[in-house]
């Protein structure tokens, strides 16, 4: 091609593209879409390199600045099992709390919780999965035990009156069991629904899932609990997140888990991407027309940062697009 | 997501998954596996022509001189994967019968929604190019080699900024009537969304007929597939890719830029849409490739499948 001239700022050329859509002309788009930022959690936590607690704590600033509405600050783990989360106290203890912003944090078991609640959290979240094997390699338990655990917590949460969010786990495929039939995440998110979780995310764990099968497993789900209760979680691993989520947009799904800069490797495929970008969400939402609250460039300088402090690369698109190198 | 146990990391073999998730098996090259999990959905065309523009849109944008012998080899290999499109042409110009002469049996025309564009790209007007095509696509009519026409900037441009369905219309419909067999919808700097592709083929759906239509997605924004599914939602079955996602974005320093057929391929198995191509076989090209050009693939399937 002939040389080229850039008449507007890279940063800026893509950003210029926004602009309201009649949400007509693409069907039963929602108007708006809340999005759960998880990368302080899912992200870092699939991280190699441990971050300090004070970086941890601006990252979580930076957000609350970009204007998420949901940011997930940590989880309430054995630092055995998860070291990256060893600071879970200082962490939610260190951050602003800035009014409207809700900061869930995990919890796996009753004693969590009780730990998270006397270190200042105000909501909690809990993992299921739609996998009898996955849930024996991951919590060394079966489904069903799984929820007498949650009913626990489920309990203790609801005399709190702390709400409680319910992840669920392989959706879309798991690496052990291979396909994962949508009567069975049906089954399990109408349980955690039935026990008091104000709303699941589905998580296609490793990625696997494309927008039929996407579609095959909210269909039965929203059999069994309201899509406004729903969230999803795609994972990048194959590329096909994006396409995954406005499958779900188009069935009716209006809240959506991202992380910044996409961060968070695939722990089941070595030197595979994780997470769905947070930029590249909501440049794609914004394109649509529907609000999220969200400001673009403040995430993507919360990106830039927290990929300076682990020293690599950014894996958001929109975020390589606009950074000069 | 959840506490994983380091244990987990080698919970499944490479093959393994391979075989589950990738449909890849003992089946005729392109065949889907029965034992996979897919799903189509309605409304979707049933099967997909892939336009592999790896050889040409890709290696054109990356930085490193590629030998011809390797270029030859890429080529080659990627005859082999069931791709029945692998363009491997380079620009059209007024002397365009060296080509024909060097055995070229198709030839492509590269328009532009945009006049800045057109003005910086090929140094004319619109208007002015299409007087150039027209002079090309008759000729080559006439020997009896298809053209396929192409428009650039179809859901923005670099210079313009946004770009009116309006006029991608009047530019397809032009190269359309000119004896082009086939327009090729290409968003040059990755910045479609989802309802500007709606939009935009909307319009062009009104004078050209969708089976003489397909997309050419950059994912400069990570936009691409999202794109690209939705524009067969619409009808559109024919869809441009480069292998390992070569070829960056000349806008937009070191941002990405074609999407990659090996995640196009994974997302259209899984629709249950046929389209001829063996996705495992495409994968080896698209290592052979990045090998040969010295840098990582673009495609997340590759990365996922090709452990570190």
């Amino acid at each position: 091609m002939a040389a080229m001239k850039k008449a507007l700022p890279p940063r800026l050329v893509g950003l210029t593209f926004f602009r309201a859509v009649s949400t007509s002309s693409m069907g039963t788009l929602p108007k708006q879409v809340k999005i759960v930022e998880v990368g302080p959690r899912d992200g870092l936590q699939n991280e190699k390199n441990i971050v300090p607690t004070p970086v941890k704590i601006k990252l979580i600033d930076m957000l609350s600045e970009g204007g998420l509405s949901v940011i997930e600050a940590t989880s309430f783990v054995s630092p055995k099992w998860v070291p990256q989360m060893a600071d879970h106290t200082e962490v939610l203890k260190g951050i602003q709390k800035f009014p409207g912003i809700n900061y869930p944090v995990l919890v796996p078991n009753l004693k969590g919780f009780e730990t998270a609640v006397a270190a200042g959290a105000k909501e909690v979240a809990i993992f299921g999965a739609a996998s009898e094997l996955f849930t024996k390699k991951n919590i060394n338990c079966s489904i069903e035990e799984s929820f007498q655990r949650f009913d626990a917590t489920l309990k203790a949460a609801r005399s709190a009156n702390i709400p409680v969010r319910g992840y669920i786990s392989c959706v879309l495929g798991c690496p052990y069991e291979g396909k994962i039939s949508p009567a069975k995440v049906a089954e399990v998110t109408k349980k955690l629904y039935s026990m008091g979780c104000y709303e699941i995310s589905l998580g296609d764990t490793i990625g696997v899932g494309t927008p039929g099968i996407m579609k095959d497993m909210l269909s039965a789900v929203m059999q069994e609990v309201p899509p406004a209760a729903l969230a999803v979680h795609c994972h990048d691993t194959y590329g096909q997140a994006l396409a995954n989520t406005l499958m779900a947009l188009q069935m009716g799904v209006s809240v959506v888990d991202s992380s910044v800069a996409g961060l968070g490797g695939c722990p089941y495929a070595q030197g595979a991407s994780g997470n769905l970008a947070t930029e590249d969400l909501v440049y794609m939402l914004e394109g649509l027309g529907i609000h999220t609250g969200v400001n673009l460039q403040k995430v993507l300088e919360a990106g830039n940062f927290i990929c300076q402090a682990l020293n690599r690369k950014t894996g958001s698109k929109v975020a390589q697009a606009t950074c000069k190198l | 997501m959840g506490n994983v146990p380091s244990a987990v990391k080698h919970c499944l073999s490479y093959q393994q998954l391979l075989r589950e998730h990738l449909w890849i098996g003992d089946s005729v090259a392109g065949a889907l596996d029965p034992a996979q999990e897919t799903s189509q959905l309605p409304g979707l065309p049933e099967f997909v022509k892939i336009v592999e523009v790896g050889p040409r849109d890709g290696l054109q944008n990356e930085k490193v001189i590629v030998p011809t012998d390797t270029k030859i080899e890429f080529i080659n290999r990627l005859s082999q994967t069931g791709l029945s499109v692998i363009e491997v042409t380079s620009f059209v110009s007024s002397k365009w019968v060296p080509q024909v002469a060097a055995g070229a049996t198709e030839i492509s025309v590269f328009g532009a929604a945009s006049e800045s564009f057109s003005k910086k790209n090929i140094n004319c007007s619109i208007e002015e190019s299409m007087r150039k095509f027209e002079e090309v696509v008759k000729s080559a009519r006439h020997m009896n080699i298809p053209a396929r026409g192409y428009v650039s900037c179809a859901l923005g441009c670099p210079y313009e900024g946004s770009i009116t369905p309006q006029k991608v219309t009047e530019v397809s419909k032009r190269l359309y009537s000119m004896g082009c067999y086939e327009i090729s919808l290409g968003d040059t700097i990755g910045v479609g969304t989802p309802g500007s592709m709606k939009r935009m083929l909307e319009s062009v759906m009104k004078e050209i007929p969708p089976g003489a239509l397909a997309v050419h997605c950059h994912d400069t924004y990570g936009q691409a597939l999202a794109n690209i599914l939705t524009a067969l939602q619409m009808g559109i079955n024919v869809v441009d890719s480069a292998v390992s996602g070569l070829g960056g974005c000349p806008y937009a320093n070191g941002a990405s830029g074609n999407v990659a057929t090996e995640d196009l391929i994974y997302m259209l198995n899984g629709l249950g849409l046929n389209t001829g191509v063996n996705l495992y076989k495409v994968m080896e090209a698209g290592d052979f490739i990045c090998k040969a050009v010295n840098k990582t693939t673009n495609s997340k399937v590759a990365q996922a499948s090709f452990n570190a």
